[in-house]
């Protein structure tokens, strides 16, 4: 047995870390635009979560504001937002065809592995006992690469994005106990204002394309046709 | 000596309270959903009822047709008798194995699919073909989530599992989650429950299980329905103490044996009413969706997995 | 420091200003005269760094050393003199119904918006900050490319905010795990992110964490830079936004992404104590470099085509960077300035030639030179000089790099050649019929101010001709502070 006893804390931690883990993987599979949403909202309440703990144990307690800012923007705002978006788009009850989605779960259980590997230097340096985070933190941020490549509404890549911001904000929160807050605030600042903007693009590619399926914005070419 | 005698003592249990825990799930489910229903023990009366009948046996069915019965419950007996039930580090625990449980399984399964090929009826052989598919996608699931708990405790031997998890002190395991729901699943798939397979219909187009078993009848179906209802009885088993295993008698003392009887149906009770809760609330897939299902057991094992590789060695 | 402030300010000043009153008529000069005392007072930060040294501000929030001021002050006057030509270019805009009241606002507000980022990308000592000023640039302009609010632009604008957000977020990651290390290092200190203090402290970090960061940093910063296979967006934002905007992205953004990896390089590479970073930059130039010069030749649109000629020589400047010692140092930091300054020349020429001929398509733009003489000769003599003919600056830096690669990497420079002559050859091809091809009957010209490119082409030469001295010395500190080493 490995696993020496960590503190409780600790292994929530670990715990949410694995469970943050999942609900990126339920976000690759799941086709349900609204669903998709409500399953976003708990990726940041898990994210929520780990802060708030993380912020506790360490005693870093500035992390209790990005943790309110995760709170009201990763599980409220964003998601209220982007849930007026879709009822004002009249698009609640569209459902996504995925092509092949087993490959794309295997490969998304290959990405992880890849993280694994590739964070495996940096675990046997660490003295932070929750340093084993990054690993799932760089896999979140790759499921969620693997998302937007693999998705083919607006929405649903935006949603692909703003996990990749949820496994950054991870692998700050677990991995290094929070960056400074200057730059926690830049990053919040920043995330709010891409959210905003995400949304007046879904207006405009609606109008413009008359569907918010990101296939059809294929005029512009690498070399002429 | 006296280990052998718990053991069989042990494997007598689970096959007598197996009926129970079938009864268990339809009543609470029945209650849910605000019907009368029948007592838990009901499915007693049944078997005993189907004993006292006579068999007719189609002129058609071969040898196989006929022993397949006895075959598949002795053998779903067995793979019971390696389950620790109440107590751990019995002679029994030396074959306790998960590869050799899920060989059992397979072997039982293997002949319950003959079985609903030999007479050449048309619902036999779509059943058998539908339970090989489910289950070959169901399989490596199991395997992984168990593999999954095996690595933690570095080992497959069920005893030996339980014995390491109950020795070290408390920790979350994030992997447990993953493995567990991931068994869940399996098992719900592998034991016919909604919503792959409804246990309660006979509609030709989506019964699995009771598509195989349509020719018998007298002693024959008893045993058969006997062993299915064995099989959701070892899964409970496994699923509770595996990822619960406080009050799994360690020593053959009277006071132990106490504990170990009264958490054990505690758990099994729960989870009954787990089961019966998820049944209400689901509804039976189309066959073709089911790969899905089980694609999900598939990716939480992996999880599990992946997340002992990650998050829990050291 | 109060240089720094103002500098700073002005640019956030504007923003505001014109959020509310960015339709008026007179915007565009309002615009200019700001960004007139921005690059005044980059200037006084100039000579004020010059005079004192490096410079750090109370907070330690802002760091100016030799390397940052001079990318400071090219911004600023590239930001000026694009500011000249964009006035009269927008108003055109509207005078044909391109573009309404409110995307003026929205076009003047994020005009100074993102040269606020910029700036505050260059100046500060955060590595943190540095990473929220460069997204912030991104999110400045991207409803910028999409202002003509045309398919074609939705998309680029789209594709421009999809693929520099996935990009740059990988740059946070490797920013977290250089913060990883450095928290081992300097543990539970609020200072963990300053460069200054991680600059001290380089040789302590890490190197397996270094090595993993760099290469996220590199992956997410160069495809700012347009480095290949992430130079997708590049293309689209710059040929469908308005010209001036094309002007500043290409020669102030990708110039800034570059400045942010060669900047964590200058952490890293102490601390790994091999070229392997260095390689893994020389590899990404020069596949873009190559790439680029080939995807040359198959475009339609010009703005695109030049766009297609800045990749290129972001993968040389890459590429230059990658070689590290002096004298490619020295090239590639001479490389940024003429680059910066031919390329927002050429893309404002182009924005009036496309006025003239009423489209960006290569093939009907026909005959600048006698319908408009200025037009012409400015695209002619830009497009020379892009190309790195003598006596323009583009020849000297390039010069410079060539017998850098000549003396670390002899074979590479034939690949460089070829690479070098293919691009001239897509320039030419597409450029001399435009400039000399038979106008089109009824071809007008437009009322047109060339000064910007008038001036930018004549520094362009002079810096062809002889560095000055001042420059010389001041690039010369730069490569100090990034190799250790000096060329003078």
């Amino acid at each position: 047995m490995q696993l020496i006893s960590l503190p409780v804390s600790e292994q929530l931690i670990l715990t949410l870390a694995a469970l943050i883990l999942f609900t990126s993987f339920l976000l690759l599979a799941q086709t349900r635009l609204v669903t998709l949403i409500h399953t976003f909202a708990l990726q940041g309440g898990l994210l929520f979560l780990t802060t708030v703990l993380v912020a506790i144990a360490s005693g870093r307690h500035h992390l209790l504001i990005s943790a309110a800012l995760t709170l009201g923007l990763k599980v409220f705002f964003i998601p209220w937002q982007l849930r007026l978006l879709v009822v004002r788009l009249d698009i609640r009850r569209e459902v996504e065809v995925v092509g092949n989605a087993s490959l794309i779960m295997i490969g998304a259980g290959a990405l992880t592995l890849f993280s694994y590997y590739v964070a495996l230097p940096i675990r046997e340096l660490s003295l932070l006992s929750t340093r084993n985070t990054i690993a799932i933190s760089l896999a979140v941020i790759l499921i969620g690469m693997l998302m937007i490549i693999t998705r083919r509404k607006a929405v649903t890549q935006v949603i692909g994005f703003m996990s990749m911001e949820n496994g950054l904000m991870f692998a700050a929160v677990a991995a290094t106990h929070g960056m400074p807050m200057v730059v926690e605030l830049g990053v919040a600042l920043d995330v709010l204002v891409a959210a905003i903007l995400f949304g007046i693009f879904f207006f405009h590619i609606r109008s413009e394309f008359g569907s918010l399926d990101v296939d059809r914005l294929n005029r512009l070419n690498e070399v002429d046709r | 000596m006296n280990g052998w005698v718990i053991a069989i003592i042990q494997t007598a249990l689970m096959a007598a309270g197996a009926p129970f825990l079938t009864g268990w799930v339809k009543w609470v489910k029945c209650k849910l959903q605000c019907r009368q229903g029948p007592p838990p023990w009901q499915p007693y009366r049944d078997l005993a009822k189907l004993f006292r009948k006579e068999v007719v046996i189609s002129d058609k069915a071969s040898v196989i047709f006929r022993i397949s019965p006895y075959l598949i419950f002795s053998v779903t007996a067995l793979a019971g008798s390696i389950v620790p039930l109440l107590a751990v580090g019995l002679p029994t625990s030396a074959i306790a194995d998960v590869i050799v449980l899920v060989g059992f399984f397979a072997l039982a399964r293997f002949f319950l699919a003959l079985a609903g090929m030999d007479i050449g009826t048309a619902f036999g052989g779509m059943g058998s073909s539908r339970e090989v598919t489910i289950s070959s996608l169901a399989e490596p699931a199991m395997l992984l989530a168990v593999f999954t708990l095996a690595m933690t405790v570095s080992s497959t031997n069920l005893a030996t599992m339980i014995y390491r998890l109950l020795d070290f002190p408390f920790q979350l395991y994030p992997s447990f989650i993953f493995a567990g729901l991931g068994l869940l699943l399996v098992a719900v798939a592998e034991c016919g429950r909604i919503p792959v397979d409804n246990p309660a219909t006979h509609l030709e187009l989506t019964m699995v299980h009771e598509a195989m078993i349509l020719e018998y009848s007298g002693r024959h179906l008893a045993l058969m329905e006997w062993a299915a209802m064995l099989k959701l009885m070892i899964y409970g088993v496994l699923i509770a103490n595996l990822f619960v295993p406080w009050g799994v008698a360690l020593e053959y003392t009277a006071y132990d044996f106490a504990v170990a009887m009264v958490t054990i149906t505690a758990k099994l009770l729960v989870l009954g009413i787990v089961l019966a809760v998820s049944e209400t609330s689901l509804a039976k897939m189309r066959l073709f969706r089911v790969p899905q299902f089980l694609g999900l057991a598939f990716i939480l094992s992996l999880l599990g997995m992946l997340s002992h590789v990650i998050l829990e060695v050291r | 420091m109060n240089a720094l402030y103002l500098t700073l300010l002005l640019p956030l000043f504007g923003t505001m200003l014109f959020a509310v009153a960015g339709h008026r008529r007179s915007a565009g000069t309002i615009n200019m005269f700001i960004c007139v005392a921005t690059f005044a007072t980059s200037l006084w930060l100039a000579i004020n760094v010059f005079n004192q040294g490096t410079l750090i501000s109370d907070g330690k929030l802002f760091y100016i050393d030799g390397f940052n001021v001079y990318l400071i002050l090219l911004n600023a006057f590239v930001g000026m003199t694009t500011s000249v030509f964009s006035g009269p270019y927008m108003a055109h805009e509207v005078e044909i119904g391109r573009v309404d009241d409110g995307r003026m606002r929205l076009y003047y507000s994020m005009y100074q918006g993102f040269l606020f980022t910029m700036l505050v990308a260059l100046s500060t000592n955060n590595l943190g900050l540095l990473w929220v000023a460069v997204e912030g640039a991104t999110l400045a302009t991207v409803l910028l490319v999409s202002l003509y609010r045309t398919p074609e632009s939705i998309e680029a604008g789209w594709k421009y905010f999809l693929i520099c957000g996935v990009g740059i977020a990988q740059a946070l990651f490797g920013t977290v795990l250089i913060y990883f290390a450095a928290d081992k290092v300097l543990p539970g200190s609020d200072e963990t992110l300053l460069w200054t203090v991680l600059n001290a402290h380089a040789m302590e970090l890490e190197p397996t964490v270094l090595i993993l960061a760099f290469v996220f940093l590199l992956v997410g910063y160069g495809t700012k830079v347009g480095l290949v296979p992430l130079h997708n967006w590049l293309p689209d934002a710059h040929s469908e936004g308005p010209t001036p905007m094309s002007a500043i992205l290409s020669g102030l953004l990708l110039n800034v992404a570059l400045y942010a990896i060669v900047r964590f390089k200058m952490i890293i590479d102490p601390a790994l104590g091999t070229d392997l970073p260095g390689k893994i930059m020389m590899g990404f130039g020069l596949v873009t470099f190559a790439t680029a010069g080939l995807l040359l030749h198959r475009q339609k649109d010009v703005k695109r085509m030049f766009s297609y000629s800045s990749i290129e020589h972001m993968g040389l400047m890459t590429f230059a960077f990658g070689i590290g010692g002096s004298l490619a140092t020295f090239g590639g930091l001479l490389h940024m300035i003429v680059h910066s300054l031919t390329k927002s020349a050429i893309f404002v020429t182009v924005g009036h030639a496309a006025h003239v001929a009423k489209t960006q398509s290569i093939d009907k733009i026909r005959g600048l030179i006698s319908t408009q003489p200025t037009v012409g000769w400015g695209l002619l003599l830009g497009t020379v000089a892009i190309a790195g003919f003598p006596p323009f600056g583009v020849f000297t830096s390039e010069f410079l790099l060539f017998s850098a690669t000549m003396k670390s990497w002899p074979w590479l420079v034939i690949t460089l050649l070829i690479g070098l002559a293919v691009a001239f050859a897509g320039l030419f091809r597409h450029v001399q019929p435009m400039v000399f091809g038979e106008a089109p009957p009824g071809q007008q010209p437009v009322e047109a101010n060339m000064w910007p490119v008038i001036i930018h082409l004549v520094l362009i030469l002079w810096l062809g001709i002889s560095v000055p001295e001042v420059l010389a010395r001041w690039i010369d500190q730069a490569t100090i502070m990034i190799v250790g080493e000096g060329l003078l």
